[in-house]
């Protein structure tokens, strides 16, 4: 990174100089805006049991703060909030780097590295993406962690949704606490599009 | 003359080249059994800046419009490198194509900034078109 930053600031300079334009507006990068600065708390499940250590499952304390820090990327994204959704999304690159799988089996474990190494990739381009892209992210995200849940299980009360019009009419699934259909793929565009597919707990 | 002895100077300055003779066995096309025609029109305008080599014109090689270009092929290649393809899982490689696809769906890749200087790159609506249609394919039998 430093080297590049000096990279860049010899560039500037040499640019400056060959061609005496100011080029304040070519080396500023597009900085998203949020469109709201509300964040809608009210399908966070905060419940101090979230920290009680599970002592007959391991992997049930790192896929615990997985979904919580994917809900709140997808609370993110219903509100149009790409800050939020990058925060959430730093944490959640974390948090899969964190993850302890020993305690699953062998198939589960490789099951699960190809998960964690693919959303993890997700949570990145979420972490620093303007928010049409952190919503693709978002959808294949929502893939792996709907699928890490089919190992790991959760003690939470999740419904899995489905819009049949996102990604080109290809439609995409995420995950809510909420029965209430809010979408994040298109935030209030089309807040209510989308049906609930199933009931996970 | 002192920005000349700059401009002058920078082009000492030690780079990196993206280039390789070895096509590895990992690589999108030795692994699949990709047509000639959208084979070739990867090659062209993908393969710059999603493989381990680059093909430099001239111009590239000349400081600062290299420097831009290394970064560019770094990130590119961090993104998603074809030379490397077999390596990715089989949930990676669904990822990949499913962003692969809705880049050139939506246009957004190749980056206009390389079509403008490549325009070989540049897919015509029935390229955009075949080739959506191969990596569709390609998603579909994983």
């Amino acid at each position: 990174m430093k080297k590049t930053s000096i990279k860049m600031g010899i560039l500037t300079m040499a640019l400056l100089a060959l061609t005496t334009i100011s080029c304040k507006d070519g080396k500023k990068e597009e900085a998203p805006i949020p469109m709201s600065s509300e964040m809608p708390l009210g399908d966070r499940n905060e419940s101090g049991d979230s920290e009680r250590l599970m002592a007959n499952d391991s992997g049930n304390s790192s896929s615990k703060a997985i979904i919580d820090n994917y809900l709140k990327i997808k609370n993110a994204l219903v509100a149009d909030n790409q800050e939020e959704a990058a925060k959430a999304g730093g944490m959640l690159v974390a948090n899969f780097e964190d993850f302890d799988t020993s305690g699953y089996s062998s198939e589960e474990q490789q099951e699960l590295k190809d998960i964690i190494e693919d959303a993890k990739e997700h949570a990145e381009h979420i972490s620093e993406s303007p928010m049409e892209h952190q919503r693709e992210h978002f959808g294949i995200l929502s893939k792996d962690v709907i699928d890490m849940i089919a190992i790991t299980g959760t003690d939470k009360k999740l419904y899995q949704d489905f819009c049949p019009m996102y990604n080109n009419k290809k439609g995409a699934q995420w995950l809510s606490s909420t029965e209430e259909i809010k979408n994040p793929f298109f935030g209030s565009k089309m807040m209510n599009c989308g049906e609930v597919q199933k009931q996970i707990n | 003359m002192v920005l000349l002895v700059a401009f002058i100077g920078i082009q000492f300055m030690p780079a990196n080249r993206n280039q390789s003779n070895v096509v590895p066995d990992t690589d999108f096309m030795v692994v699949n059994n990709v047509p000639a025609n959208i084979e070739n029109k990867i090659q062209v305008s993908c393969y710059d800046c999603h493989s381990n080599n680059t093909a430099y014109p001239w111009y590239n090689k000349v400081q600062p419009v290299a420097w831009f270009l290394e970064d560019h092929i770094k990130e590119g290649k961090a993104e998603l490198n074809f030379n490397e393809w077999d390596e990715y899982s089989d949930r990676r490689k669904n990822s990949k194509l499913r962003s692969i696809i809705s880049q050139i769906e939506d246009d957004k890749m190749p980056l206009d900034s390389y079509t403008i200087i490549h325009a070989d790159a540049k897919f015509s609506e029935d390229e955009k078109y075949e080739i959506i249609a191969y990596m569709a394919q390609l998603k579909n039998s994983l």
